[in-house]
């Protein structure tokens, strides 16, 4: 016999006999709801409590916000999307500026010690964001890689106040992921990479980007 | 013979020796201590609300418990899920399996050097070495496990694999085996282990890692974690192998939400961690980067002998938190290395008997005060305490109701004089008569001190204490002596009234 | 994380289980508690056939023989009379253990009957009594230790302190990590010595900061556990010094004025 049959052999067969599935009450979760403003404020709350920054920005001077960003940090090159508006918008922005402007358009192998070194910082907009838990929801695609939001030091990400949702169950059932079906890899984000292992002393950047930028759009 | 008061005496079993150098290093002592209070303070920060708690506790119970009540359905639902999106799935009895399994994947790719993202089933089957004596290099890429696997040594908690070293220790490690600068600065140690570690990621074949959820209904992987090792390794090589236990499944896919809640605010005190990677196949035409094949290696390793029984079934809900430990008294004292296995802790006092064998793991259910502190945290309600009980009993065999358990080892400390002393005690007990005439006093003390003879016993009680002193009269003698003054009293008072 | 527990009126008779620590170390204890149901005009039967609950049998595993003593204790509450006990451990024994150790057995139902009749004394006089506190004696500085089973096997971390709370010239003092176990555990003192000994010893310098002058405890085997170490260890000539006192002695002897 397989391992696999004598496994489930032996759990079809259970020596007790069959187990009852218990009522699972999901109210605890469901009934955690707060205002626009109230999931925009704790959003913003506990991005920073885990070291991440956050910009309210309006739809018209979020650009302007960012090329300020990208001169503090003194970011020389910034991967974007070709394809997503965030992207589109920021090439175009920034198409005149000093920033150089680097594109994640060939597969992974053929550009790999240069993402590894050479990029100061990535830009990405995200599918939804989570209010409980200071959270961005990303699903990543050809247009923005799922090594984009990890590789670079610094990740900004553009969203809108309207994609906040209140918590991570409320994001899995109200965008109903099971029947519109998992992606190769979706993506909970919450703060920039960090690390306890020394001591319970926070580090931050450990293996991902060290910092991590919200630019809220309202 | 079970062991004998002074760890120094006895040649039985290596826990007693362990905890001693554990127990009388001062720096473990104190390095264990700042850390577990550390980590009670922060979870206690975490759930502010009682009431939140004990319903999001109650739903993670429940949802462990739905899961393990349809495992053998779960398990195929997910495999069909992951075969379907095109991840290969492989079935393996035990760890040694497992080892082979993941080798052989490695020998198909010519695979040379494996990244590793924190895995406790791969510590439980001890990978690392036996890729190592095949010919592989495996390197730890989370940082504890990193400054572990450099020390050569094994992680000392679930979670906070390299908990027992300060910042200095460290430092000098770092300092002997790659040379970076000796420093209390972490943010240098973090950053210089950042820069070695992302060569080693760049170069390496596979990445191996652990799953903390799989969930059935989407036949997707689920990792937590902070650091971003876990996303690297299962993302950059062009092969990332996942190994878990078979008890790890979830039926669907909103089951997770409340248990990643719960899991990391009961590790570490956080809200979410940094990142929460969700796999649930290889890289797909036209996407760019991911890794080329996905393999899930699902390992039995002692779980279904577990799933069989009623009662030690509730084993299987663990989530691997840690909280157990963080809030164990003992554990606190003598650190993660001196239980000797894999899982140390509460949990680990409950998961190794079945997976070494209670023969091998004889000392781990009696090495608890009972005092319960593992069960209050648990996020989904083990009842630790409860199952602790049951394997003090499994190793005597002292309940005969329990005569076909599934228990591996089962009444392997069932021998030398304790079963005689524990048939005295009750047949003393068992008659109040017997037991007023004074034979009660030895057997009481006996029961204290049963694993022993007296002398031994008391000698363990007094290396720290001083004699307990018996009343002159006991509790029964004075309220015998009280009945018979009230009832000569109202005698009297009878007597008086006939006058 | 007591959950919210219906207690009944006041009852006429009880009875009471003395355990048997308390029947052979601390017998004034066991008087004590007596005579403070006595004070509180309730008739106490002590049944003179009781002796132990089983457990020291049931937490090293032997559980046929925690049964066979425990089925004796059974035979001893004939009447529906609630059941006191001056220990958290022993109560939580009864209340919460019974029912399992007998199922299957004969006795199930009558053990399933009697846990639910199982009070823990501190309990019994502040939920069921009300107990008024007419607080007699000098003023003191006294901390409080409860019993980890008190503590989380009957929800009642509360009751002691509580009860102390309730005396106008007792100062209570919270030492360091109190919900912390002092590290008895019965036959764990003795099987794992080294790991008891660090607890008690860290509980007593705990207690011993806080210049309390006596410790207050429900549960006899902690208070032999943790003044049995403080004594060592002020003979050792370490500053431990504060004397033990169960709750129900230090409750008769200040309301009755001796």
């Amino acid at each position: 016999m397989s391992a696999r049959d004598a496994i489930l052999n032996r759990l079809r067969h259970r020596r007790d006999g069959a187990l009852t599935a218990p009522v699972s009450d999901f109210s605890v979760v469901t009934e955690k709801q707060w205002s626009d403003s109230e999931k925009l404020d704790l959003f913003q709350q506990k991005i920073e409590s885990v070291h991440g920054e956050v910009h309210r920005v309006s739809k018209d001077n979020w650009l302007e916000k960012l090329k300020e960003l990208l001169a503090e940090k003194q970011v020389k090159n910034l991967l974007t999307p070709l394809k997503a508006q965030v992207g589109v918008d920021t090439r175009e922005a920034l198409a005149d500026g000093d920033v150089e402007l680097l594109a994640y358009d060939q597969p992974i192998e053929g550009w790999k010690a240069e993402l590894f070194s050479g990029v100061d910082a990535a830009i990405t907009d995200v599918r939804s964001a989570i209010a409980e838990t200071g959270t961005l929801v990303l699903w990543p695609d050809n247009d923005q890689p799922r090594l984009m939001t990890l590789v670079p030091p610094i990740h900004f990400a553009v969203v809108d106040a309207s994609q906040l949702k209140n918590t991570f169950h409320e994001v899995i059932m109200s965008e109903d992921w099971v029947s519109v079906g998992m992606p190769t890899n979706a993506l909970l984000i919450s703060g920039p990479s960090k690390t306890a292992d020394i001591e319970q002393t926070l580090a931050y950047g450990v293996h991902g980007p060290k910092e991590l930028v919200v630019l809220v759009r309202q | 013979m079970g062991h004998n008061a002074s760890p120094q005496q006895n040649g039985v079993g290596e826990f007693h020796p362990r905890v001693h150098d554990a127990i009388t290093n001062p720096q473990i002592r104190a390095n264990f201590r700042k850390a577990m209070d550390g980590l009670m303070e922060k979870r206690q920060q975490a759930f502010p609300s009682d009431e939140e708690l004990e319903r999001t506790r109650e739903l993670a119970a429940a949802i462990r418990l739905r899961a393990l009540s349809k495992l053998p359905e779960l398990l195929e639902k997910l495999e069909a899920n992951l075969i379907a999106q095109g991840v290969k799935v492989h079935w393996a009895e035990n760890g040694d399996e497992a080892c082979k399994i993941i080798l052989d994947i490695c020998n198909g790719k010519n695979a040379k050097s494996v990244i590793k993202g924190k895995s406790m089933v791969s510590e439980e089957m001890e990978l690392n070495h036996y890729l190592e004596e095949h010919g592989i290099e495996a390197l730890e890429s989370d940082l504890g496990e990193y400054i572990v696997q450099l020390a050569e040594e094994t992680p000392s908690h679930i979670i906070m694999p390299a908990i027992h070293k300060n910042t200095e220790q460290i430092s000098d490690l770092l300092h002997e085996k790659t040379g970076t600068q000796k420093s209390r600065d972490v943010e240098y140690l973090t950053a210089e282990a950042r820069q070695q570690l992302r060569e080693r990621f760049e170069k390496a074949d596979v990445g191996v890692s652990g799953v903390n959820f799989a969930v059935a209904e989407t036949g997707t992987l689920c990792l937590v974690e902070n650091e971003g090792n876990g996303r690297l390794t299962t993302t950059v090589p062009p092969v990332h192998i996942a190994v878990t236990g078979i008890e790890k499944v979830v039926e669907n896919l909103e089951d997770v939400a409340p248990l990643l809640s719960l899991l990391t605010r009961s590790a570490t005190g956080q809200h979410i961690t940094t990142y929460f990677n969700m796999i649930s196949s290889p890289r797909k035409e036209g996407e760019l980067d991911g890794p080329e094949e996905v393999h899930l290696v699902l390992v039995d390793g002692g779980r279904s002998n577990i799933y069989q029984d009623d009662e030690l079934l509730d084993t299987l809900r663990c989530i691997r938190c840690g909280a157990c430990m963080n809030h164990c008294p003992v554990y606190t004292r003598i650190g993660g290395h001196a239980y000797g296995y894999t899982y140390p802790g509460p949990i680990g006092k409950i998961l190794m008997p079945h997976l070494a064998g209670l023969d091998d793991a004889k000392d781990l259910p009696s090495a608890s005060s009972l005092c319960g502190a593992c069960g209050e945290v648990c996020p989904v309600k083990i009842p630790i305490p409860k199952l602790l009980v049951r394997l003090r009993e499994e190793s005597v065999a002292g309940d005969h109701r329990h005569d076909n358990s599934v228990v591996k080892g089962r009444g392997a400390k069932r021998k030398g004089m304790e079963p005689l002393i524990w048939k005295g005690w009750a047949k003393m007990h068992k008659h109040g008569g017997l037991y007023r005439s004074g034979t009660g006093l030895a057997t009481v003390l006996w029961g204290l001190l049963p694993d022993a003879l007296l002398s031994k016993g008391m000698g363990a009680w007094m290396s720290c204490r001083t004699m307990p002193k018996l009343a002159k009269t006991t509790l029964h003698q004075q309220m015998k002596t009280r009945q018979q003054v009230q009832a000569s009293d109202n005698n009297q008072r009878e007597n008086a009234g006939d006058l | 994380m007591s959950s919210i527990k219906l207690y009944p009126p006041k009852p006429k008779k009880v009875y009471f289980f003395g355990t048997c620590l308390v029947d052979l170390f601390y017998p004034d204890a066991g008087m004590a508690g007596i005579q403070l149901l006595e004070r509180e005009g309730i008739e106490v039967i002590f049944p003179q056939d009781q002796t132990c609950c089983g457990q020291p049998a049931y937490t090293s595993g032997y559980h046929d023989q925690a049964r066979e003593v425990a089925a004796a204790q059974l035979a001893l509450f004939p009447e529906d009379y609630l059941i006191v006990l001056p220990s958290g451990s022993c109560a939580g024994m009864m209340r919460e253990h019974y029912p399992e150790l007998f199922a299957g057995y004969p006795e199930e139902a009558l053990a399933r009957e009697i846990s639910g009749r199982i009070y823990e004394l501190t309990e019994f006089l502040l939920h069921v009594c009300h107990m008024q506190i007419e607080d007699k004696g000098e003023p003191v500085r006294v901390a409080m230790h409860t019993s980890c089973s008190a503590r989380r096997e009957m929800g009642l971390g509360d009751v002691g302190p509580s009860l102390l709370g309730k005396m106008a010239h007792v100062e209570v003092v919270e030492q360091e990590r109190i919900k912390e176990c002092c590290g008895f555990g019965g036959a764990f003192s003795v099987r794992h010595p080294e790991i008891s000994e660090a607890m008690v010893t860290d509980k007593v310098a705990a207690i011993a900061a806080t210049g309390a002058d006596t410790l207050i405890t429900s549960d006899c085997g902690c208070m032999m556990n943790i003044t049995g170490a403080a004594e060592q260890m002020e003979n050792q000539g370490q500053d431990s010094h504060f004397k033990g006192e169960h709750i129900a002695s230090f409750l008769w002897r200040r309301c009755h004025g001796s």
